[in-house]
């Protein structure tokens, strides 16, 4: 099982930033690469079970359940149930850590997943770089100040 | 049972931290407080189950036992066995994790223990600033020029040299770092009124904020409070103000560089102000750093901004100028505004019976759900006839009174015997003359407070605070989301305050 983990530090109160990323359905409202998403057959995004469809901007679709959801953790895994990238039983965490030393968050996105061996170290770059740190990197941006 | 939960992001890569903290002898090493220490029994010091002998600069005796060490998760953790504190049953967990992005270490250091109740407050913050945020510090001392952060601050303090304009520009588009930090005069957006006048005066500017003097810090301010008191500033009403000047009394941001002699708080700390003298509506600020608080985690600088005033008016107004009691009858006009919906809901946690007044249906259903006793549309005599029922004909232990000319004559009808009319603001006009012997007849006592006797210095400032946070954390009373307006559009802020377009408290993003 391959594990990929990416951290950073976010400069907004976590809060803040968990008001932003717990909305199941917010990955257009934040993230660079994701074009359009609904939640299937109308539920809340906020309940546990949902699914995403998401569109990406080079048109590959996404499927994603939500696993889990915790306001006290303030933090968030789903699975992936159908994508483009070729991985199995694929789970990922998304969790804020308030940093008390200060107004910022700590965040950290990780995932472990199966996959053909030749492809580990390109899917761990992928993943790692062009969607947990490019979310990342497009938070501190929407926070900057 | 009491927690202290503290962490921090030290400038080395987790390796590096692991490596020192992972010896649980090493804290002799690094920790300001420890003045020597031994692992007993000859073990090695990452055995679980080793026990550190220690003693303090003021000479107290430790002893801590090693109950985890987990090289994997980066974690330990251990206990106190013997010390000179009450700090019963003390349970202590470090924790490291890797910031990927960036090469840094986020640390979090935290315990549970059984302190007695009168000392609880004293302990904890012992524990967190004594022991907790201290040994961040020192072990980033040790650690020693590991980042580009430390590199400039041991520059600067070394040599007194302005730091290069590439690290003030890191510095300025980094606000999660933290340390001591650049000396010198820096630029920042501000409001600048040229006169009295209209919102029309409030116009945005570049102006020039210096370093700390001793005894100062500046305030990197992310959120500012706009309150009615910059109406009565902008246009002259309350000299604050010989033009060209700042207005504004409120603001939370964090420290970006302090003073000589500053210790109570530390560049990076998370702080807020609501005090006069007036400067608030900038980007950065220079002032006295005794007036400045620093905030509870749980409190975000957005509702700092908010509520900070607003608060501690409610604070001294309920406690202070009238100390509330269970079962008081208290009249609150404007209740559903910034400061009036903050007297109802703190009042009712405190036991009274609160008849709040307000204007208009909608500012009604927000009253009643502050848990306002009754609540009269209109201040006229049916506000007198509900005290009087609400009372048993006895009237109202206290009113709060912030309308002015238009109530304040049903306010004193409504007073019972020995009442005490709180005359706090004059938001219709002026109260005008009034016979002191007039009083006589109920021995009324009447009290004009200024919000400035009541938060002047550091010390009094600091008590209203830890008031107003205690209440919000005892849920007494909660804090609502402000509008949010950008400050250069400080104008129209100030317009819609004054035409009552806006519910709520108003708050300037920078």
């Amino acid at each position: 099982m391959t594990h990929v983990y990416v951290s950073s530090i976010i400069p907004a109160h976590a809060n803040t930033v968990w008001a932003l990323v717990r909305d199941f359905n917010a990955l257009p409202q934040w993230t660079p690469f994701v074009a359009e998403s609904r939640i299937e057959q109308n539920v809340p995004s906020d309940k546990v079970g949902c699914i995403r469809a998401f569109s990406l901007n080079d048109g590959g679709r996404i499927r994603e359940q939500l696993l889990a959801l915790s306001d006290y953790d303030m933090s968030c895994m789903y699975a992936i149930l159908e994508s483009p990238m070729g991985v199995e039983n694929y789970i990922a965490t998304l969790s804020l850590t308030p940093v008390t030393d200060g107004n910022v968050t700590f965040a950290e996105w990780q995932a472990r997943f199966d996959c053909p061996a030749d492809r580990e170290a390109e899917l761990i770059q992928q993943i790692g770089t062009h969607v947990f740190q490019a979310g990342f990197n497009a938070l501190k941006r929407h926070f900057g100040r | 049972m009491a927690t202290v939960h503290e962490s921090t992001i030290i400038n080395a890569p987790i390796d590096a931290v692991w490596h020192i903290l992972r010896n649980f002898n090493s804290h002799v090493d690094w920790h300001p407080a420890i003045a020597t220490s031994q692992i007993e029994n000859g073990q090695p010091a990452d055995t679980v189950g080793a026990i550190r002998n220690f003693t303090l600069a003021d000479g107290g005796l430790l002893r801590e036992q090693l109950i985890k060490l987990d090289d994997e998760a980066h974690e330990l953790a251990y206990c106190l066995l013997e010390a000179p504190l009450p700090l019963n049953g003390y349970v202590a967990t470090i924790k490291l994790k890797p910031v990927t992005e960036t090469g840094q270490t986020f640390w979090t250091w935290e315990s549970t223990f059984s302190p007695p109740d009168h000392r609880k407050q004293a302990l904890v913050a012992l524990v967190a600033k004594d022991i907790y945020q201290a040994g961040f510090r020192a072990l980033e001392d040790y650690l020693g020029g590991s980042g580009p952060t430390h590199a400039s601050v041991h520059h600067q303090n070394e040599q007194g040299a302005s730091p290069s304009p590439s690290y003030q520009q890191i510095r300025r588009n980094d606000p999660s770092s933290t340390g001591p930090s650049a000396a010198g005069t820096l630029t920042t957006q501000a409001i600048v009124m040229d006169a009295h006048g209209g919102p029309e005066v409030l116009r945005p500017r570049q102006v020039e904020v210096p370093a700390p003097g001793p005894g100062q810090v500046r305030i990197r301010q992310s959120f500012i409070g706009v309150n009615y008191i910059d109406v009565y500033c902008r246009t002259g009403y309350f000299n604050l103000i010989d033009p060209p000047g700042i207005p504004g009394m409120e603001a939370a941001g964090t420290v970006e560089s302090i003073g000589e002699g500053v210790t109570h708080v530390q560049p990076g700390d998370a702080v807020a102000y609501a005090c006069a003298p007036v400067g608030a509506y900038t980007g950065l600020r220079t002032m006295e750093a005794e007036l400045v608080i620093r905030l509870p985690r749980w409190l975000d600088p957005q509702t700092a901004a908010a509520s900070l005033l607003k608060g501690v008016s409610a604070g001294f107004l309920l406690h202070d100028v009238y100390a509330l009691q269970r079962d008081d009858v208290a009249v609150v006009h404007a209740a559903a505004g910034g400061v009036g919906s903050m007297l109802v809901q703190w009042a009712t946690s405190l036991g009274a019976r609160v008849v709040a007044t307000v204007s208009t249906p909608q500012k009604a259903a927000i009253a009643e759900a502050h848990g306002a006793y009754a609540t009269v549309i209109g201040r006229g005599a049916d506000f007198v006839e509900t005290v009087m029922q609400v009372s048993n004909g006895r009237g109202a232990d206290v009113v709060y009174d912030a309308i002015g000319r238009d109530t304040f004559a049903q306010s004193f009808e409504a007073l019972a015997t020995r009442g005490h009319l709180v005359s706090f603001g004059q938001a219709s006009g002026p109260i005008g003359e009034w016979d002191i012997g007039h009083f006589a007849t109920k021995s009324a006592t009447l009290s004009r407070p200024n919000y400035g006797h009541y938060t002047e210095t550091g010390p009094m400032m600091e008590q209203q605070a830890t008031r107003f946070f205690k209440a919000v954390e005892e849920h007494m009373l909660t804090l609502a989301e402000p509008t949010l307006y950008d400050l250069g559009q400080a104008a129209e802020a100030h317009r819609d305050l004054e035409a009552r377009r806006t519910t709520g408290s108003i708050v300037l993003k920078v």
